[in-house]
Protein backbone atom coordinates (compact mmCIF):
# COMPACT_ATOMS: atom_id res chain seq x y z
CA UNK A 1 0.00 0.00 0.00
CA UNK A 2 2.04 2.97 1.02
CA UNK A 3 5.47 1.46 1.16
CA UNK A 4 7.62 -0.77 -0.38
CA UNK A 5 8.24 -0.13 -4.60
CA UNK A 6 4.97 0.30 -6.61
CA UNK A 7 6.75 -0.91 -9.65
CA UNK A 8 8.22 -4.31 -9.27
CA UNK A 9 12.34 -4.10 -9.05
CA UNK A 10 13.23 -4.85 -12.75
CA UNK A 11 16.69 -5.03 -11.85
CA UNK A 12 16.99 -8.33 -10.52
CA UNK A 13 13.23 -9.88 -11.42
CA UNK A 14 13.35 -13.22 -13.39
CA UNK A 15 12.34 -13.20 -16.50
CA UNK A 16 9.04 -14.37 -15.63
CA UNK A 17 8.46 -12.01 -13.44
CA UNK A 18 9.71 -9.21 -16.25
CA UNK A 19 6.89 -10.62 -18.63
CA UNK A 20 4.40 -10.82 -16.09
CA UNK A 21 3.98 -14.97 -17.06
CA UNK A 22 0.84 -16.16 -14.94
CA UNK A 23 2.53 -17.74 -12.18
CA UNK A 24 6.20 -17.51 -11.13
CA UNK A 25 7.06 -20.28 -8.22
CA UNK A 26 10.61 -18.20 -8.07
CA UNK A 27 9.40 -15.33 -6.63
CA UNK A 28 6.75 -17.13 -4.48
CA UNK A 29 10.16 -18.84 -3.24
CA UNK A 30 11.85 -15.56 -2.43
CA UNK A 31 9.09 -13.79 -1.88
CA UNK A 32 8.11 -15.67 0.96
CA UNK A 33 9.33 -15.15 4.18
CA UNK A 34 9.88 -11.51 3.05
CA UNK A 35 5.94 -11.02 2.16
CA UNK A 36 3.66 -14.51 2.03
CA UNK A 37 4.85 -15.60 5.50
CA UNK A 38 3.99 -12.27 7.54
CA UNK A 39 0.98 -11.66 5.57
CA UNK A 40 -0.55 -15.17 6.57
CA UNK A 41 0.54 -15.13 10.08
CA UNK A 42 -1.21 -11.59 10.33
CA UNK A 43 -4.09 -12.78 8.88
CA UNK A 44 -4.29 -15.90 11.02
CA UNK A 45 -4.19 -13.59 14.53
CA UNK A 46 -6.60 -11.35 12.94
CA UNK A 47 -8.65 -13.78 12.46
CA UNK A 48 -8.36 -15.77 15.73
CA UNK A 49 -9.16 -12.74 17.65
CA UNK A 50 -12.25 -12.14 16.18
CA UNK A 51 -14.04 -15.61 16.15
CA UNK A 52 -12.60 -15.51 20.23
CA UNK A 53 -14.27 -12.45 21.06
CA UNK A 54 -17.19 -13.02 18.51
CA UNK A 55 -17.77 -16.32 20.24
CA UNK A 56 -17.59 -14.88 23.79
CA UNK A 57 -20.16 -11.94 22.76
CA UNK A 58 -22.08 -14.70 20.85
CA UNK A 59 -21.95 -17.31 23.57
CA UNK A 60 -22.67 -15.31 26.40
CA UNK A 61 -25.56 -13.27 24.57
CA UNK A 62 -26.76 -17.24 23.66
CA UNK A 63 -27.21 -18.49 26.97
CA UNK A 64 -29.23 -15.33 28.12
CA UNK A 65 -31.42 -16.07 25.34
CA UNK A 66 -31.94 -19.69 26.42
CA UNK A 67 -32.83 -18.58 29.32
CA UNK A 68 -34.92 -15.50 29.29
CA UNK A 69 -36.24 -15.57 25.70
CA UNK A 70 -36.78 -11.50 25.55
CA UNK A 71 -33.26 -11.12 25.01
CA UNK A 72 -33.69 -13.22 21.50
CA UNK A 73 -35.18 -10.65 19.42
CA UNK A 74 -33.06 -7.54 19.90
CA UNK A 75 -29.70 -9.33 19.75
CA UNK A 76 -31.02 -11.66 16.43
CA UNK A 77 -32.03 -8.22 14.85
CA UNK A 78 -28.64 -6.10 15.75
CA UNK A 79 -26.47 -8.57 14.38
CA UNK A 80 -28.90 -9.62 11.36
CA UNK A 81 -28.34 -5.96 10.57
CA UNK A 82 -24.73 -5.62 10.78
CA UNK A 83 -24.35 -9.01 8.84
CA UNK A 84 -26.16 -7.75 6.07
CA UNK A 85 -23.99 -4.22 5.95
CA UNK A 86 -21.46 -5.05 3.19
CA UNK A 87 -17.73 -5.72 4.75
CA UNK A 88 -15.71 -2.80 3.27
CA UNK A 89 -18.44 -0.38 3.81
CA UNK A 90 -18.63 -1.29 7.80
CA UNK A 91 -14.88 -1.21 7.53
CA UNK A 92 -15.30 2.42 6.05
CA UNK A 93 -18.01 3.47 8.46
CA UNK A 94 -16.47 2.53 11.04
CA UNK A 95 -12.66 4.30 10.72
CA UNK A 96 -14.65 8.24 11.78
CA UNK A 97 -15.84 6.61 14.75
CA UNK A 98 -12.56 4.45 15.55
CA UNK A 99 -9.45 5.58 13.20
CA UNK A 100 -7.05 3.94 10.95
CA UNK A 101 -6.81 0.64 13.21
CA UNK A 102 -6.62 -2.72 14.23
CA UNK A 103 -9.79 -1.93 15.96
CA UNK A 104 -11.82 -0.63 13.13
CA UNK A 105 -11.33 -4.13 11.77
CA UNK A 106 -11.79 -6.63 14.26
CA UNK A 107 -14.86 -4.35 15.93
CA UNK A 108 -16.05 -5.28 12.16
CA UNK A 109 -14.68 -8.79 11.88
CA UNK A 110 -16.46 -9.97 15.41
CA UNK A 111 -19.58 -8.24 14.25
CA UNK A 112 -19.96 -10.34 11.27
CA UNK A 113 -18.96 -13.31 13.59
CA UNK A 114 -22.24 -12.56 15.97
CA UNK A 115 -25.39 -13.57 13.58
CA UNK A 116 -24.27 -17.16 13.04
CA UNK A 117 -22.56 -18.13 16.26
CA UNK A 118 -25.25 -17.12 18.24
CA UNK A 119 -28.13 -18.65 16.09
CA UNK A 120 -26.41 -22.17 16.27
CA UNK A 121 -25.49 -21.79 19.55
CA UNK A 122 -29.01 -21.11 20.51
CA UNK A 123 -30.85 -23.81 18.09
CA UNK A 124 -27.94 -26.40 19.76
CA UNK A 125 -29.37 -25.82 23.42
CA UNK A 126 -33.01 -25.54 22.01
CA UNK A 127 -32.64 -29.03 20.29
CA UNK A 128 -32.03 -30.90 23.30
CA UNK A 129 -35.19 -33.34 23.46
CA UNK A 130 -37.46 -33.14 26.18
CA UNK A 131 -37.25 -36.57 27.47
CA UNK A 132 -33.88 -35.80 28.20
CA UNK A 133 -34.37 -32.61 30.04
CA UNK A 134 -36.71 -34.66 31.53
CA UNK A 135 -34.44 -37.74 32.51
CA UNK A 136 -31.84 -34.51 34.07
CA UNK A 137 -34.65 -33.56 36.19
CA UNK A 138 -35.85 -37.10 37.07
CA UNK A 139 -31.73 -37.40 37.98
CA UNK A 140 -32.13 -34.01 40.13
CA UNK A 141 -29.86 -31.92 38.34
CA UNK A 142 -30.24 -28.16 38.85
CA UNK A 143 -30.82 -25.80 36.12
CA UNK A 144 -27.14 -24.80 35.66
CA UNK A 145 -26.04 -28.18 35.65
CA UNK A 146 -28.31 -29.16 33.28
CA UNK A 147 -27.19 -26.96 30.99
CA UNK A 148 -23.28 -27.36 31.36
CA UNK A 149 -23.50 -31.26 31.66
CA UNK A 150 -26.57 -31.95 29.10
CA UNK A 151 -27.29 -29.32 26.62
CA UNK A 152 -24.00 -27.61 25.57
CA UNK A 153 -22.83 -31.12 25.17
CA UNK A 154 -25.72 -32.48 23.14
CA UNK A 155 -25.34 -28.72 21.47
CA UNK A 156 -21.68 -29.22 20.57
CA UNK A 157 -22.25 -29.79 17.13
CA UNK A 158 -24.34 -27.09 16.39
CA UNK A 159 -21.69 -24.74 17.70
CA UNK A 160 -18.98 -26.24 16.17
CA UNK A 161 -20.91 -26.10 12.77
CA UNK A 162 -21.40 -21.85 13.62
CA UNK A 163 -17.67 -21.76 14.82
CA UNK A 164 -16.53 -23.46 11.06
CA UNK A 165 -18.46 -21.06 9.18
CA UNK A 166 -18.27 -17.83 11.22
CA UNK A 167 -14.05 -19.02 10.99
CA UNK A 168 -14.06 -19.28 7.15
CA UNK A 169 -16.57 -16.26 6.73
CA UNK A 170 -13.98 -14.33 8.90
CA UNK A 171 -10.93 -15.48 6.83
CA UNK A 172 -12.49 -14.23 3.50
CA UNK A 173 -13.55 -11.40 5.11
CA UNK A 174 -10.10 -9.99 6.61
CA UNK A 175 -8.65 -10.33 2.94
CA UNK A 176 -10.81 -6.68 2.62
CA UNK A 177 -8.85 -5.52 5.65
CA UNK A 178 -6.24 -4.66 3.87
CA UNK A 179 -7.88 -1.41 2.74
CA UNK A 180 -7.87 -0.34 6.29
CA UNK A 181 -4.79 -1.20 7.73
CA UNK A 182 -1.96 -3.05 6.15
CA UNK A 183 -2.03 -6.42 7.50
CA UNK A 184 -3.51 -9.94 6.03
CA UNK A 185 -3.33 -11.64 3.24
CA UNK A 186 -5.35 -8.63 1.25
CA UNK A 187 -2.00 -6.68 1.19
CA UNK A 188 -0.02 -8.45 -1.12
CA UNK A 189 -3.43 -9.03 -3.06
CA UNK A 190 -4.28 -5.57 -3.13
CA UNK A 191 -0.75 -4.44 -4.23
CA UNK A 192 -0.14 -6.80 -6.70
CA UNK A 193 -3.53 -5.62 -7.78
CA UNK A 194 -2.32 -2.20 -8.47
CA UNK A 195 0.29 -3.54 -9.75
CA UNK A 196 -1.19 -6.37 -11.63
CA UNK A 197 2.03 -8.73 -10.89
CA UNK A 198 -0.77 -11.46 -11.51
CA UNK A 199 2.02 -14.20 -9.29
CA UNK A 200 1.56 -12.10 -6.12
CA UNK A 201 -2.48 -12.09 -7.01
CA UNK A 202 -2.48 -15.79 -7.23
CA UNK A 203 0.09 -16.75 -4.59
CA UNK A 204 -1.82 -14.73 -1.90
CA UNK A 205 -5.86 -15.62 -3.16
CA UNK A 206 -4.78 -18.69 -3.16
CA UNK A 207 -3.26 -18.45 0.51
CA UNK A 208 -6.17 -16.96 1.36
CA UNK A 209 -8.51 -19.91 0.18
CA UNK A 210 -6.22 -22.82 1.24
CA UNK A 211 -6.33 -20.98 4.80
CA UNK A 212 -9.91 -21.06 5.22
CA UNK A 213 -10.26 -24.71 3.70
CA UNK A 214 -7.78 -25.65 6.50
CA UNK A 215 -9.55 -23.69 8.86
CA UNK A 216 -12.48 -25.94 8.08
CA UNK A 217 -10.98 -28.97 8.04
CA UNK A 218 -9.23 -28.40 11.57
CA UNK A 219 -12.49 -27.61 12.70
CA UNK A 220 -14.63 -30.60 11.21
CA UNK A 221 -11.82 -32.91 13.18
CA UNK A 222 -12.10 -30.98 16.45
CA UNK A 223 -16.05 -31.95 16.29
CA UNK A 224 -15.24 -35.53 15.83
CA UNK A 225 -12.74 -35.33 18.56
CA UNK A 226 -15.36 -33.73 20.78
CA UNK A 227 -17.96 -35.29 20.43
CA UNK A 228 -17.42 -39.41 19.93
CA UNK A 229 -20.95 -40.11 20.52
CA UNK A 230 -21.74 -38.70 17.04
CA UNK A 231 -19.36 -40.50 14.82
CA UNK A 232 -20.26 -43.81 16.87
CA UNK A 233 -23.48 -43.07 15.52
CA UNK A 234 -22.62 -42.43 12.21
CA UNK A 235 -20.57 -45.53 12.15
CA UNK A 236 -24.19 -47.66 13.65
CA UNK A 237 -26.11 -45.73 11.24
CA UNK B 1 -4.08 3.76 -0.10
CA UNK B 2 -3.53 7.02 1.00
CA UNK B 3 -6.01 7.30 3.86
CA UNK B 4 -5.44 10.51 5.70
CA UNK B 5 -5.79 10.94 9.85
CA UNK B 6 -9.28 9.73 10.64
CA UNK B 7 -10.29 13.03 12.21
CA UNK B 8 -13.60 14.42 11.88
CA UNK B 9 -15.32 11.78 14.21
CA UNK B 10 -19.15 12.14 13.78
CA UNK B 11 -18.64 15.19 11.62
CA UNK B 12 -17.23 12.84 8.87
CA UNK B 13 -20.99 11.28 9.12
CA UNK B 14 -22.71 14.77 8.68
CA UNK B 15 -20.35 15.35 5.52
CA UNK B 16 -20.93 12.18 4.00
CA UNK B 17 -24.81 13.05 4.23
CA UNK B 18 -23.67 16.41 2.49
CA UNK B 19 -21.53 14.35 -0.29
CA UNK B 20 -24.75 12.50 -0.53
CA UNK B 21 -26.57 14.92 -1.27
CA UNK B 22 -24.12 17.83 -2.98
CA UNK B 23 -23.21 15.26 -5.65
CA UNK B 24 -26.27 13.37 -5.77
CA UNK B 25 -25.70 12.93 -9.95
CA UNK B 26 -22.41 11.39 -9.05
CA UNK B 27 -23.89 9.20 -6.42
CA UNK B 28 -27.15 8.07 -8.66
CA UNK B 29 -24.63 7.13 -11.59
CA UNK B 30 -22.33 4.91 -9.58
CA UNK B 31 -25.26 3.09 -7.74
CA UNK B 32 -27.11 2.74 -10.95
CA UNK B 33 -23.91 1.16 -12.10
CA UNK B 34 -24.02 -0.78 -9.18
CA UNK B 35 -27.06 -2.37 -9.24
CA UNK B 36 -26.71 -3.26 -13.42
CA UNK B 37 -23.52 -5.16 -12.57
CA UNK B 38 -25.06 -7.03 -9.33
CA UNK B 39 -28.46 -7.60 -11.16
CA UNK B 40 -26.68 -8.71 -14.31
CA UNK B 41 -24.33 -11.55 -12.16
CA UNK B 42 -27.33 -12.61 -9.72
CA UNK B 43 -29.34 -12.99 -13.53
CA UNK B 44 -26.51 -15.58 -15.07
CA UNK B 45 -26.28 -16.95 -11.57
CA UNK B 46 -29.93 -17.82 -11.59
CA UNK B 47 -29.88 -19.39 -14.67
CA UNK B 48 -27.09 -21.80 -13.84
CA UNK B 49 -27.86 -22.15 -9.86
CA UNK B 50 -31.57 -22.87 -9.61
CA UNK B 51 -32.26 -25.37 -12.70
CA UNK B 52 -29.00 -27.20 -11.48
CA UNK B 53 -30.14 -27.79 -8.07
CA UNK B 54 -33.54 -28.20 -8.26
CA UNK B 55 -32.75 -30.81 -10.45
CA UNK B 56 -29.93 -32.56 -8.89
CA UNK B 57 -32.72 -31.96 -5.69
CA UNK B 58 -35.63 -33.57 -7.26
CA UNK B 59 -33.35 -37.00 -8.32
CA UNK B 60 -31.84 -36.99 -4.57
CA UNK B 61 -28.54 -37.08 -6.88
CA UNK B 62 -25.25 -35.40 -6.27
CA UNK B 63 -26.00 -34.44 -2.37
CA UNK B 64 -22.65 -34.43 -1.57
CA UNK B 65 -21.51 -31.81 -4.13
CA UNK B 66 -24.58 -29.76 -3.56
CA UNK B 67 -24.22 -29.34 0.04
CA UNK B 68 -20.44 -28.74 0.45
CA UNK B 69 -20.65 -26.45 -2.64
CA UNK B 70 -22.13 -23.80 -0.02
CA UNK B 71 -18.71 -24.59 2.40
CA UNK B 72 -16.74 -24.44 -0.54
CA UNK B 73 -18.09 -21.05 -1.88
CA UNK B 74 -17.99 -19.25 1.59
CA UNK B 75 -14.27 -20.08 1.84
CA UNK B 76 -13.49 -18.43 -1.34
CA UNK B 77 -12.40 -14.20 -0.23
CA UNK B 78 -13.99 -12.19 -3.15
CA UNK B 79 -11.42 -10.19 -3.20
CA UNK B 80 -9.57 -13.18 -4.11
CA UNK B 81 -11.82 -14.53 -6.56
CA UNK B 82 -11.89 -10.80 -8.24
CA UNK B 83 -8.19 -10.91 -8.36
CA UNK B 84 -7.73 -14.50 -9.92
CA UNK B 85 -10.31 -13.34 -12.25
CA UNK B 86 -7.87 -10.42 -12.71
CA UNK B 87 -4.69 -12.29 -13.20
CA UNK B 88 -6.64 -15.04 -15.66
CA UNK B 89 -8.86 -12.90 -17.69
CA UNK B 90 -7.79 -8.89 -17.18
CA UNK B 91 -9.88 -5.90 -16.39
CA UNK B 92 -13.19 -5.01 -17.07
CA UNK B 93 -16.65 -5.44 -16.81
CA UNK B 94 -17.22 -9.32 -17.80
CA UNK B 95 -14.34 -10.78 -15.89
CA UNK B 96 -15.64 -8.88 -12.73
CA UNK B 97 -19.09 -10.24 -13.88
CA UNK B 98 -17.62 -14.21 -14.14
CA UNK B 99 -16.18 -13.58 -10.39
CA UNK B 100 -19.51 -12.26 -8.84
CA UNK B 101 -21.16 -15.14 -10.68
CA UNK B 102 -18.87 -17.42 -9.07
CA UNK B 103 -19.85 -16.08 -5.90
CA UNK B 104 -22.99 -15.89 -5.77
CA UNK B 105 -23.93 -19.80 -7.36
CA UNK B 106 -22.97 -21.77 -4.28
CA UNK B 107 -25.74 -20.59 -1.87
CA UNK B 108 -28.62 -20.10 -4.83
CA UNK B 109 -27.38 -23.95 -5.63
CA UNK B 110 -27.20 -25.32 -2.25
CA UNK B 111 -30.42 -23.69 -1.02
CA UNK B 112 -32.50 -25.14 -4.26
CA UNK B 113 -30.90 -28.24 -3.44
CA UNK B 114 -31.57 -28.97 -0.01
CA UNK B 115 -35.00 -27.04 -0.63
CA UNK B 116 -36.05 -29.57 -3.19
CA UNK B 117 -34.37 -32.85 -1.84
CA UNK B 118 -35.74 -31.97 1.32
CA UNK B 119 -39.29 -32.03 0.65
CA UNK B 120 -41.45 -34.56 2.42
CA UNK B 121 -41.39 -37.80 0.93
CA UNK B 122 -44.78 -38.60 1.86
CA UNK B 123 -46.45 -35.56 -0.07
CA UNK B 124 -44.38 -36.92 -3.33
CA UNK B 125 -45.33 -40.63 -2.58
CA UNK B 126 -49.16 -39.61 -2.67
CA UNK B 127 -48.84 -36.98 -5.43
CA UNK B 128 -47.02 -40.21 -7.50
CA UNK B 129 -50.27 -42.54 -6.21
CA UNK B 130 -52.60 -39.69 -7.73
CA UNK B 131 -50.78 -40.48 -11.21
CA UNK B 132 -48.79 -37.25 -11.54
CA UNK B 133 -46.27 -37.20 -13.73
CA UNK B 134 -42.39 -36.55 -12.66
CA UNK B 135 -42.57 -32.97 -14.22
CA UNK B 136 -46.01 -32.62 -12.80
CA UNK B 137 -44.95 -33.45 -9.08
CA UNK B 138 -42.00 -31.03 -9.33
CA UNK B 139 -43.72 -28.49 -10.60
CA UNK B 140 -46.93 -28.97 -8.53
CA UNK B 141 -45.77 -30.32 -5.26
CA UNK B 142 -41.89 -29.73 -4.65
CA UNK B 143 -41.44 -26.51 -5.94
CA UNK B 144 -44.14 -24.86 -4.19
CA UNK B 145 -43.17 -26.58 -1.07
CA UNK B 146 -39.36 -25.67 -2.36
CA UNK B 147 -39.73 -22.03 -2.68
CA UNK B 148 -39.26 -20.47 1.07
CA UNK B 149 -35.84 -22.19 1.03
CA UNK B 150 -34.80 -21.83 -2.41
CA UNK B 151 -35.61 -18.19 -2.04
CA UNK B 152 -33.44 -17.76 1.33
CA UNK B 153 -30.81 -18.90 -0.92
CA UNK B 154 -31.27 -15.91 -3.41
CA UNK B 155 -31.77 -13.52 -0.66
CA UNK B 156 -27.97 -14.67 0.61
CA UNK B 157 -26.29 -14.40 -2.69
CA UNK B 158 -28.06 -11.03 -3.52
CA UNK B 159 -26.69 -9.35 -0.49
CA UNK B 160 -23.45 -11.45 -0.67
CA UNK B 161 -23.70 -10.26 -4.63
CA UNK B 162 -23.98 -6.28 -3.82
CA UNK B 163 -21.17 -6.63 -0.98
CA UNK B 164 -18.85 -8.21 -3.14
CA UNK B 165 -19.50 -5.47 -6.20
CA UNK B 166 -18.43 -2.67 -4.29
CA UNK B 167 -15.07 -4.46 -5.09
CA UNK B 168 -15.35 -4.69 -8.80
CA UNK B 169 -13.95 -1.08 -8.80
CA UNK B 170 -10.40 -2.29 -8.23
CA UNK B 171 -10.90 -4.71 -11.52
CA UNK B 172 -12.39 -1.82 -13.77
CA UNK B 173 -15.94 -2.99 -13.36
CA UNK B 174 -17.23 0.39 -12.06
CA UNK B 175 -19.71 0.65 -8.98
CA UNK B 176 -20.08 2.40 -5.99
CA UNK B 177 -16.47 0.95 -5.07
CA UNK B 178 -15.53 4.03 -7.20
CA UNK B 179 -16.16 6.34 -5.30
CA UNK B 180 -15.20 3.82 -1.99
CA UNK B 181 -11.93 3.22 -3.24
CA UNK B 182 -10.83 6.55 -4.22
CA UNK B 183 -10.04 8.51 -1.27
CA UNK B 184 -7.62 11.04 -2.84
CA UNK B 185 -10.36 12.30 -5.39
CA UNK B 186 -13.24 12.43 -2.57
CA UNK B 187 -12.22 12.47 0.56
CA UNK B 188 -13.40 10.36 3.95
CA UNK B 189 -16.61 12.39 3.29
CA UNK B 190 -16.98 10.84 0.31
CA UNK B 191 -15.82 7.39 1.12
CA UNK B 192 -18.23 7.74 4.17
CA UNK B 193 -20.73 8.34 2.18
CA UNK B 194 -20.46 5.61 -0.20
CA UNK B 195 -20.28 3.00 2.28
CA UNK B 196 -23.33 4.64 3.54
CA UNK B 197 -25.14 4.20 0.17
CA UNK B 198 -24.05 0.67 -0.44
CA UNK B 199 -24.94 -0.52 2.94
CA UNK B 200 -28.25 0.58 2.27
CA UNK B 201 -28.64 -1.06 -0.96
CA UNK B 202 -27.91 -4.23 0.86
CA UNK B 203 -30.26 -3.46 3.09
CA UNK B 204 -32.69 -2.83 1.06
CA UNK B 205 -32.18 -5.69 -1.04
CA UNK B 206 -32.22 -8.10 1.79
CA UNK B 207 -35.63 -6.48 3.04
CA UNK B 208 -37.10 -6.61 -0.34
CA UNK B 209 -36.35 -10.38 -1.11
CA UNK B 210 -37.51 -11.07 2.39
CA UNK B 211 -40.72 -9.33 1.61
CA UNK B 212 -40.64 -11.36 -1.68
CA UNK B 213 -40.20 -14.68 0.00
CA UNK B 214 -42.98 -13.91 2.35
CA UNK B 215 -45.48 -13.03 -0.57
CA UNK B 216 -44.56 -16.19 -2.51
CA UNK B 217 -44.65 -18.69 0.13
CA UNK B 218 -47.46 -20.82 -0.13
CA UNK B 219 -50.03 -20.07 2.80
CA UNK B 220 -50.04 -23.82 3.36
CA UNK B 221 -46.64 -23.37 4.77
CA UNK B 222 -46.25 -20.46 6.08
CA UNK B 223 -46.15 -21.25 9.53
CA UNK B 224 -42.12 -21.73 9.90
CA UNK B 225 -40.17 -19.35 7.49
CA UNK B 226 -36.64 -19.47 8.99
CA UNK B 227 -33.79 -17.56 7.16
CA UNK B 228 -32.11 -20.73 6.19
CA UNK B 229 -29.07 -21.52 6.78
CA UNK B 230 -27.59 -25.34 5.59
CA UNK B 231 -25.29 -25.71 9.06
CA UNK B 232 -27.54 -25.66 11.21
CA UNK B 233 -29.55 -28.27 9.85
CA UNK B 234 -26.50 -30.29 8.85
CA UNK B 235 -24.83 -29.72 11.70
CA UNK B 236 -22.87 -33.14 11.32
CA UNK B 237 -22.64 -32.85 7.69
CA UNK B 238 -18.74 -32.71 7.40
Amino acid sequence: MNDGPVIPDFGQATECVRENRLFCTEWVRDNWEPVLQPALLQHVKLTVIAVLVGFAIAFGAALLAHRYGFVERPFALVSAVLYTIPGIALFQLLVPITGISVLTVEVALVGYTLLILFRNVLEGLRATPPEVLEAARGMGLTTRQTLWRVELPLALPAIIAGLRVATVSTIALATIAAFVIPEGLGRPIFTALREYFKTEIIAAGALAILLAVTADLGLVLLQRALTPWASARRVAA
Amino acid sequence: MGLGPAGGGMSTFGGALEFIVDRHELVLDKTWEHLVLSGAALGVALAIAVPLGVGLGHLHRGSFVAINLANVGRALPSLAVIGLGLAFLGFGFANVLVALVILAVPPILTNAYVAVDEVEPEAVDAARGMGMTSWQILRRIELPLALPLLFAGIRTASVYVVASATLAAIAGGGGLGEILFNQASYRLEGVVGAAIVVSALALAADALLGLLQRVLTPRGVRSDVPAFEPDVVHAGTA
